[in-house]
């Protein structure tokens, strides 16, 4: 591509045929554009996931119902889990990684561009994979298409005897793929944060973003490898006729439990740091101050790196450990709402005093701010073992788990969708359009799963597919569902503006939110070297200091 | 505004980040020791636990001169290393067919023990728990060997066309990083396999 067609965008898109453009997308190595590919494979995978999370809710509507099999309902939960966290919530974190990293640090791209556009298809291929096994998993014996295992397919269930056909196949390769598709970009990452950054830029001075997906990064190396090294066991007990997790040969399901969520734990954070790193950026820059307590940030969330990989049995407390793991998880879990606490009081801390300014990605950031402490205090209501013996496998944990990936990460990574869409697309999004989504949702979101606790207090277990009338669940379950029609509303809402923004927007410029960190300073959308000249930083917000020569920050650090 | 402007003028800065290929293989290695730690700890799990024989005394010996082959590849891959950075290009390339060599003779230990374990002791990845364990460690183990000796026969392939140089020592110096690592999880798949579980 040659940079003249950059800096003009219009004159681009009407020289170049169809086949060209597209031939410039499937084979570039581009961070931004394999960002963008990035951010729209997951965003269709959103719109496919949600769709099942709505016949699923449809479903639960009402005791009795039979909207859907019983057969296709285990498909519908298993694919909607899997999809979501695999192909959805990864791919973004890594897209808006791969697009606004470089550009932060002031690179002219990520360290190794080609390992990156092999990560992303690798990616790309695992979710196409696990939407093939719709049309190729028939097998031997017709039975199932879909995996229909849950998205952490405990043993005995992937075994051959329960889980006939191949649809636990693709399951286990599409996450096997894609997992070295995450490790790719994981090594890239790390070696974009520590080697390219521009000079004066140290460790102290990068952005936020950049220090929070280094340690996003590292967790991925740490806790998809393990998930790595699981797939491959079950592939061999399926295929070869292995025996690890094989009970009727000595073989130990809960060491699949183990293995699982030695990587399901970690995952959680390494969804949540890139969501945090979204907020960190973000309401610094509409509140009109500096990060409250940056060194105390990094140091946080690093401390949650490490304490993240210590935990994951508290996933099993319903398994039936020794009373000293027992100890030793619920402790292990309430250490970590300690660094969780520090950045959530920062947050609230660098908004203090303030001069706020509630546009569109800023009203996603104090949800997310309210919404995460909330899902954060049933986390530590969960993390005690014996209330866990209680709670454990029932709507309370979806509830639990929905308001962490939802109410914090989603709403985060909305807005940093309105943040950053005037930086890779050079337009506006509309903020009435921004504001109606922020508020359908919001009202969508609270509906839906503020009301899913109550039934799982009240003893309505996860994954059922239907239940009987009388049990004090009817009602909850009812407003439940009415609160996804909000949430598909808005989520619509979403689209539509960035498809009217991208057309009819006003033109951004530079640098619209008057914000301080580098990619700021270049085009929107950026030309494809990004900076003209190398950038040499002297402080943590560069573009402060270039607007206010004669108070530069540098003076303060 | 323009890039430009962000340049601070006169600035002279000492700026000399790491090497971003010893980084990215930095990485690469803790992915791979979080992959092999799983297969450790289960193959540690399930010491003792099979249900039918054979056990790992009736069938395993010790392989001590394949073990010598691998770990000695770690020095003369170091050496070669050396005498490139040094820019002698033909002991590079002796040093480097020695490395291949003792790599491959490891390689040719682990398949004569495995026919010897399939066709004459009937023993396989299904016999029991054991065997399921005893492949998928070891295997996994030669699998990286086999990566590595690719990896390896391919910068042979360039020093033969003449094209390896002294200004190579680098890249050399990562990917001699990964052999060392292969070399170091035989020492503990060694430990784990013979030395502890027989």
């Amino acid at each position: 591509m040659s940079t003249d067609a950059v800096a003009l965008p219009g004159t681009e898109l009407a020289s170049q045929p169809f086949v060209a453009r597209l031939h410039d997308w499937v084979t570039t190595v581009d961070h931004k554009r394999l960002g963008i590919l990035y951010i729209t494979f997951a965003v269709l995978f959103l719109l496919i996931a949600g769709v099942e999370a709505m016949l699923i809710r449809i479903q639960l509507i009402r005791p009795h119902n039979d909207f859907v099999s019983p057969q296709v309902f285990n498909r519908l939960f298993t694919m909607h889990g899997t999809t979501m966290i695999f192909f959805v919530i990864m791919p973004v974190m890594f897209g808006f990684a791969n697009y606004l990293i470089p550009l932060m640090i002031g690179a002219r791209d990520m360290a190794f561009p080609r390992l990156n556009a092999f990560s992303f298809w690798m990616t790309a291929f695992g979710g196409l994979l696990l939407y093939f096994s719709l049309a190729g998993a028939n097998g031997l014996y017709g039975a199932g298409n879909a995996p229909d295992v849950g998205w952490f397919a405990y043993a005995p269930l992937t075994s051959q005897t329960f889980s006939i056909g191949h649809s636990t196949d693709f399951w286990i390769l599409a996450l096997l793929v894609s997992g070295f598709g995450s490790i790719g970009t994981a090594v890239n990452i790390i070696a974009t944060v520590l080697c390219m950054r521009c000079p004066g830029m140290t460790l102290a001075k990068m952005p936020l973003f950049a220090w929070l997906n280094l340690v996003m990064a590292g967790l991925v190396i740490l806790a998809v490898s393990p998930l790595t090294a699981a797939q491959i066991m079950l592939l061999v007990d399926r295929y070869l006729g292995g025996h690890f997790f094989d009970t009727q040969a000595g073989g130990s399901a809960v060491i699949w439990m183990h293995f699982f969520w030695v990587f399901g734990h970690p995952e959680v954070y390494v969804l949540v740091i890139p969501a945090f790193a979204f907020a960190s950026e973000i309401i610094p820059v509409f509140s009109r101050k500096p990060i409250f307590g940056y060194s105390v940030m990094v140091a946080a969330t690093i401390a949650i790196g490490f304490i993240s990989m210590s935990v994951w049995a508290h996933h099993m407390f319903t398994v039936g450990m020794s009373s000293a793991a027992n100890n030793f998880f619920v402790i292990s879990t309430m250490a970590i709402a300690v660094p969780t606490g520090i950045k959530i009081f920062n947050w609230l801390a660098t908004m203090w005093g303030g001069k706020i300014e509630f546009k569109t990605p800023m009203l996603f950031c104090i949800a997310f701010l309210f919404q995460f402490l909330i899902a954060g205090l049933t986390g530590i209501m969960q993390g005690a073992a014996p209330f866990d013996w209680h709670l454990g496998n029932s709507y309370f944990v979806v509830a639990h788990f929905h308001y962490v990936i939802v109410g914090g990460i989603l709403f985060t990574l909305f807005g940093a969708f309105y943040y950053w869409f005037p930086k890779m697309s050079g337009k506006m999004c509309s903020e009435t359009l921004g504001k109606l989504h922020f508020w359908l949702f919001i009202i969508g979101f609270h509906l839906t799963f503020d009301f899913m606790h109550i039934p799982g207090l009240l003893g309505m277990p996860r994954r059922i597919y239907t239940y009987e009338p009388g049990r004090g669940w009817d009602t909850w379950n009812f407003i439940v569902t009415i609160g996804v029609f909000f949430q598909a509303a808005g989520i619509l809402v979403f689209l539509g503006n960035l498809i009217w923004s991208y057309f009819r927007g006003k033109a951004a410029g530079s640098d619209p939110w008057d914000a301080w960190t580098l990619e700021w300073s270049t085009n929107s959308p950026p030309p494809a070297y990004n900076f003209a000249s190398r950038p040499v930083v002297k402080s943590r917000r560069p573009l402060w200091d270039f607007k206010h020569p004669a108070d530069p920050d540098w003076n303060y650090e | 505004m323009n890039a430009t402007s962000m340049t601070v003028a006169g600035a002279r800065l000492e700026w000399n980040p790491p090497d971003r290929g010893r980084v990215a293989m930095f990485s690469l290695i803790v992915a791979e020791a979080a992959i092999f730690t799983i297969f450790v700890v289960a193959y540690l799990f399930y010491v003792g636990k099979s249900l039918t024989g054979p056990t790992p005394k009736d069938v395993l010996s010790v392989p001590v001169l394949y073990t010598i082959c691998l770990l000695s590849s770690s020095l003369t891959i170091h050496l070669a290393a050396t005498s490139l950075r040094r820019g002698s290009i033909l002991s590079f390339g002796l040093l480097w067919v020695a490395t291949i060599t003792l790599g491959a003779a490891f390689l040719y230990g682990t398949a004569i023990e495995w026919y010897r374990l399939i066709y004459n002791e009937g023993f396989t990845i299904s016999t029991n728990l054991f065997g399921t364990t005893y492949y998928s460690l070891v295997g996994l183990h030669g699998f990286h060997v086999v990566v590595g000796l690719l990896s390896l026969s391919t910068v042979m392939v360039f020093t033969l066309l003449g094209s390896v140089r002294s200004e190579h020592a680098e890249r050399i110096d990562v990917l001699s990083l990964y052999w060392h690592f292969v070399d170091v999880v035989w020492i503990v798949v060694f430990t784990v396999v013979y030395l502890i579980g027989r």
